[in-house]
């Protein structure tokens, strides 16, 4: 038992410390509210589709970026679907960037697209990162036979 | 209408008097015009005085007229009325100008004109006297040489000597004023001589030789000095003469050189003749002589010139001293001073003989007139001249004078109101400038203090959320108590940064009101449960009742309405710490029918007094306008009237009128003791204002406040249910219960029974177990004031020993319904009476569900938090709707999907544009669809457009005919709803939405209560049985 109180400790406190670091925002909390008895995986079922869609994202951008002559409508195309599904995860930090990636393309900015790519796949990474770790820690609680505490980040 | 008018009679007026001014101003200067004219003109022409007169009436026509026209100028545009009025003012100055030249001109001519005339008619006049007192003489003259003719020639000896002579021409000398001498010589001829030599005693004498050219008569030196006259063929000797010339008798007159021509002119002639002008050398002065010849016989008329020779007897000469005769004659003569005569012998035309009057060089003005002294071979002239140069004509001059200035007056006046209206004008549009500015920077700085509220929001929460983890960390009691002050501190912090935000967005008019379907029931429910907090530690009532005729589901716009009902209770709440906050929600016209009633002030809510809340509404129109007016009339609207009593310490009489102003609090000392930012009335008022409501107060120091507002909402549920099934219940599961409520005041009782019937609970009414009997077997629970369960705790016992006695298998449950936690319950299960459970109040309904839920045992345990309210009505909305979802983002639609589907929709997923037309074209089973707007291929708004353009096809080929209605689901009028799911909400996009056929939006990613307010608009909760 005390190991599920450890191990609820440290979910509650990673899972705070996404939130202070702006890695996520309410809207996962929302999506963890979707989650029910009914669907006990649909926010890892959620994810996995969002990391295979972003991996997808992410290397079509790649080419587009590589292109001769590059087409910025397609970037912006690939970003904004880029966007929509990171801020209907709640991947705040990702969305942001995405926001600036567009910026940066509607000013055809080349060289800040390209360093701006990079941050956006590091950004990805962290957060895919972090969701790896979240739902190892869930399936830890699990396994060791605790409920996983649900930390709600909308307190006002 | 009337006050147009009203101002065009106006306009009409003041043009009026304006014309009248000027008439009145020109009259003015007309009379005095008019008289400097008939003073000047005295003499002149009648018609002449009417000419000014009509100068003057075309001026002041012109005047009028120009008025007139500036006048109707200010209606033009403004530079162009500047240019106009600048050529107008010069061209006026120029006519002014040229006015008063011509009349100086005019008058001063006129007046030259007549000192002309005068100068004429004073001249002629003394041309005539002169000339007539001339021949008077003349004539007398003549008459004399026909009496030498006769008394001389005829008699033989002569009747008259020299003595006879001299008297008779003495004593006759006034017949002949002109001459100062008269003299008669003789015809002698040579042959004579000696005899008449002899007979008169002297000889013939000649004139002296050196006076050849100016002969002189009249000297001083004797006779006998001159030498005897040469010998001649004839002679001339004077043998008679008056006095005054005594000294030429004895000369011979034909040896003067004037006098011969004159004697032989004279005697040829018949008639008078006269000598050129020459000195007299006795007296120095201009004379002339008249000769008359005196014949033997009397002549024929028709006589030759030879036989009046052979004829002639002698000469009678009268020397004429002009100079003198003509001064005499002028003195006698009135206004001898004003003008100078000169007169003047010109039968030699080039060279005019001066007989009269100084030689002074003439000025531009004098007069000449003939005069005729009956010689015909010399001619004579009278010159006339005034003495004094012509006078200053100062008539013309002042008139003039007087015309321009009243010219420049004019002018300047007229300059002046230009300038003045030009200036006003200036300023007025500087003013316009500057309000535009001013407005623009209220604009700006309301604008900023949204921008910055809103920004100072989002650090907010992440303070807030931070405080809130903090708080769930290790904390001790100090720091839990940090913790929590400081929490609260920025909750106080926000919601004041949301007034700030509401004030700054109704100042800039940004605030737009929603139309979406509410529960207004639910809503005070969640105001309640707000305060409720504040209510129980202040130990201060709080309730709420809602009429029974108030319509389930409202369309307006409910977050306001919460707000304005938040600012009204917080505000009694904050102000009453004993006693009561009470809110009543009624409809307008069951309270104009209330307001006959007498209430009986004593019972109220907690028992103390408060004010007449019908004297906070006493200044509303809706009540002020005639009662026949019904306003429920016109069709769904619904007008509530809302007001929030307390009994707390009121607010002063002075400072009642400025509540309603922003940051306007009763006094400084107020802001100190309770804080707030007194913004909240002021929004309240505006948001009022914005449901075209009105809000008062009514207010008694020390008794209590009460705030009437009223709202006009539209009546969410005429098309949809039924007037029977008026009250929704919130939750089903205590439908057809009996319950008995135990209260003795009726407000109160009215209140609680509000609340349980909303469960769908029957109530009877008790005010005391003493009238209850047990008859009534099937009371399920009991609700028992705390005050009657303090006080009667007895009678109660026995009520429920009957009631156990009648049937021990069912015990009602009991609940009493309580103030505080804290209050003490003694020991109440000792009596065998079941131990109650306490509601707290205020009551709500879906807190007094739940307790009932738990007092009973009944049904799930159902968690009606805070906010889940909508989770629960939208499961309502959409449990079993059939509802696509249209995205191309695969993680997007998951999670809309999954939002969807927890409250119970069958949701279909559709990746793109194409898919979801094909999908939605009837007939088809979804009940809506939510369709993302930014798409690849085909995006939300072409999508909607093309369904749109479907189902019209659809539609009118099923109403047609062409199209049986049963292979369309017997639907007649296809028309999906879709709603856009949108990222940026931004009103831009709404308006695009709407414009291609869409219902509305929502936010992805979705939150329940925009959710829950775009899908109530168009679905109604629908009952069980109807799920497919």
């Amino acid at each position: 038992m005390e190991i599920v109180g450890q191990l609820q400790k440290q979910f509650v406190d990673f899972t705070t410390s996404l939130y202070r670091e702006g890695i996520l925002d309410g809207q996962f909390v929302e999506l963890q509210k979707l989650q029910d008895e009914s669907t006990p995986d649909f926010v890892c079922e959620l994810v996995s589709e969002y990391f295979q869609d972003s991996e997808k994202i992410l290397t079509n951008l790649t080419t587009a970026l590589q292109q001769q002559v590059v087409n910025f409508k397609v970037v912006d195309d690939h970003v904004h679907q880029f966007k929509g599904s990171s801020s209907s995860m709640g991947a705040l930090r990702v969305r942001n960037m995405c926001i600036a990636f567009k910026s940066l393309c509607e000013e055809k900015n080349l060289d800040g697209c390209l360093r701006c790519l990079q941050q956006l796949k590091h950004e990805f990474y962290l957060v895919k990162n972090k969701w790896e770790t979240l739902f190892r820690l869930e399936r830890q609680i699990l396994e060791a036979g605790g409920a996983v505490p649900f930390v709600d980040y909308r307190f006002y | 209408m009337n006050l147009l008018h009203v101002i065009g009679f106006g306009l009409k007026v003041g043009h009026l008097l304006l014309i009248l001014c000027c008439w009145f101003l020109s009259l003015i200067s007309l009379n005095w015009l008019t008289n400097g004219g008939i003073m000047s003109n005295k003499s002149c022409l009648p018609g002449d005085g009417d000419k000014p007169w009509l100068k003057v009436w075309e001026q002041i026509s012109e005047c009028g007229s120009k008025v007139h026209h500036y006048y109707s100028q200010f209606i033009g545009s403004r530079k162009v009325r500047k240019n106009w009025w600048r050529k107008l003012l010069i061209t006026w100055i120029g006519f002014g100008i040229l006015a008063s030249f011509t009349v100086l001109w005019y008058m001063s001519s006129q007046a030259v004109e007549k000192r002309k005339e005068t100068l004429a008619s004073m001249c002629d006049e003394r041309a005539r006297m002169l000339q007539d007192q001339f021949n008077v003489s003349m004539n007398h003259i003549q008459a004399m040489s026909v009496m030498i003719s006769i008394f001389h020639h005829g008699k033989n000896p002569s009747a008259i000597d020299q003595r006879t002579f001299a008297t008779y021409t003495d004593r006759t000398a006034f017949e002949r004023p002109l001459t100062s001498g008269v003299a008669y010589a003789v015809r002698v001829l040579h042959t004579e001589r000696d005899q008449f030599e002899i007979q008169q005693g002297w000889t013939i004498k000649r004139m002296g030789s050196n006076v050849d050219q100016t002969p002189v008569h009249e000297d001083e030196y004797d006779p006998a000095v001159l030498e005897p006259s040469p010998v001649h063929d004839e002679y001339a000797p004077v043998i008679f003469a008056q006095d005054t010339v005594a000294h030429v008798i004895s000369v011979d007159m034909l040896s003067g050189k004037e006098d011969r021509e004159n004697i032989l002119r004279a005697r040829e002639s018949g008639k008078g003749v006269l000598t050129a002008p020459f000195r007299l050398l006795k007296t120095n002065r201009l004379g002339v002589i008249l000769t008359f010849a005196v014949y033997k016989r009397d002549l024929s008329f028709d006589a030759t010139a030879a036989e009046r020779i052979e004829a002639t007897s002698g000469y009678l000469g009268g020397i004429f001293d002009i100079e003198s005769l003509v001064e005499k004659l002028l003195q006698q003569l009135a206004s001898k001073q004003t003008i100078l005569v000169n007169v003047y012998d010109t039968s030699n035309s080039s060279h005019p003989i001066s007989m009269y009057g100084s030689n002074t060089s003439s000025d531009g003005l004098h007069r000449v007139s003939a005069l005729n002294f009956g010689d015909p071979f010399r001619k004579h002239e009278m010159h006339c001249r005034f003495k004094q140069k012509p006078p200053w004509p100062w008539v013309a001059i002042t008139t003039s004078v007087g015309i321009l200035i009243i010219t420049l007056l004019v002018a300047q006046i007229f300059h002046a109101t230009v300038n003045r209206i030009a200036k006003v004008e200036d300023d007025y549009h500087e003013m316009m400038e500057l309000k535009k500015r001013a407005e623009a920077a209220d604009v700006a700085k309301s604008q900023f203090l949204a921008t910055v509220s809103h920004e100072i929001r989002t650090p907010m929460n992440g303070v807030l959320g931070m405080l809130h983890m903090l708080m769930d960390t290790d904390l001790d009691e100090t720091q839990q108590d940090y913790v929590r002050t400081a929490r609260e501190s920025g909750k106080a912090l926000v919601s004041l940064i949301n007034e700030v935000l509401d004030q700054a967005k109704i100042e800039s008019g940004k605030l737009e009101l929603e139309a979406v379907s509410f529960d207004l029931r639910a809503i005070l429910d969640d105001v309640l449960s707000l305060f409720s907090g504040k209510s129980q530690d202040k130990k201060v009532e709080l309730a709420v009742y809602v009429s029974s005729k108030i319509p389930p589901t409202l369309v307006g716009d409910p977050g306001r309405f919460r707000q304005i009902v938040t600012n009204l209770v917080g505000n009694s709440i904050k102000f009453t710490d004993k006693g009561h906050v009470f809110v009543t929600v009624d409809l307008v016209e069951e309270v104009k029918e209330l307001m006959e009633m007498e209430r009986d002030s004593k019972r109220t809510l907690s028992g103390l007094p408060v004010v007449d809340r019908r004297r906070s509404w006493a200044g509303f129109k809706i009540f002020n306008q005639e009662r026949s007016t019904t306003s429920s009339s016109l069709g769904d609207q619904i007008n509530i009237i809302v007001s929030v009593e307390d009994t707390g310490q009121g607010i002063p009489l002075e400072a009642q009128s400025r509540v309603f102003n922003p940051f306007m609090q009763v006094g400084p000392s107020i802001t100190r003791t309770h804080g707030g930012t007194g913004i909240g009335l002021s929004i309240s008022k505006c948001l009022v204002h914005l449901m075209k409501g009105e809000i008062g107060l009514a207010s008694s120091p020390h008794i209590g406040s009460t705030f009437t507002f009223t709202a006009v909402f539209t009546n969410g549920c005429s098309n949809f249910n039924d007037p029977s099934n008026k009250k929704t219940p919130v939750s089903s599961e205590f439908e057809g219960m009996r319950a008995l409520l135990v209260d003795l005041k009726p407000v109160r009782a009215k209140v609680s029974r509000y609340h349980i019937q909303r469960l769908g609970i029957h109530v009877d009414l008790n005010q005391d177990f003493s009238t209850l009997n047990s008859r009534k077997k099937t009371v399920n629970m009991i609700f028992i004031e705390e005050e009657i369960w303090d006080r009667d705790l007895g009678s109660l016992t026995t009520f429920f020993n009957d009631l156990k006695k009648v049937d021990p298998s069912t015990t009602p449950t009991l609940l009493l319904l309580s103030n505080s936690i804290s209050s003490t319950r003694s020991s109440f299960s000792a009596f065998g009476v079941p131990t109650p459970f306490v509601v707290m109040k205020p009551l709500r309904a879906s807190m007094l569900g739940a307790s009932i839920q738990r007092a009973m045992g009944v049904g799930n345990r159902g968690n009606y938090r805070n906010g889940e309210l909508h989770n629960l009505s939208l499961s309502h909305l959409l449990r079993g709707r059939k509802i696509l979802v249209v995205d191309d983002n695969r993680v997007n639609l998951r999670v809309a999907a999954g939002a969807l589907k927890k409250y119970g929709a069958d949701v279909v997923h559709a990746e793109r544009g194409k898919d979801a037309i094909s999908l939605l074209t009837p007939p088809h089973h979804f009940d809506a669809c939510f369709m993302d707007i930014q798409m690849p291929e085909m995006d939300g708004f072409e999508a909607t457009r093309r369904i749109r353009e479907i189902e019209n096809t659809i539609n009118s080929q099923i109403q047609c005919e062409e199209l049986s209605v049963e292979a369309y689901g017997n639907v007649l009028n296809w028309h999906v709803r879709i709603l856009a799911m949108t990222a940026d909400v931004i009103q831009a996009t709404y308006e695009e939405c709407l414009k291609c056929g869409m219902d509305g939006y929502v936010s992805k990613p979705f939150e329940a209560e925009q959710l829950y307010r775009e899908v109530s608009r168009f679905f109604q909760t629908l009952p069980e049985n109807e799920n497919p």
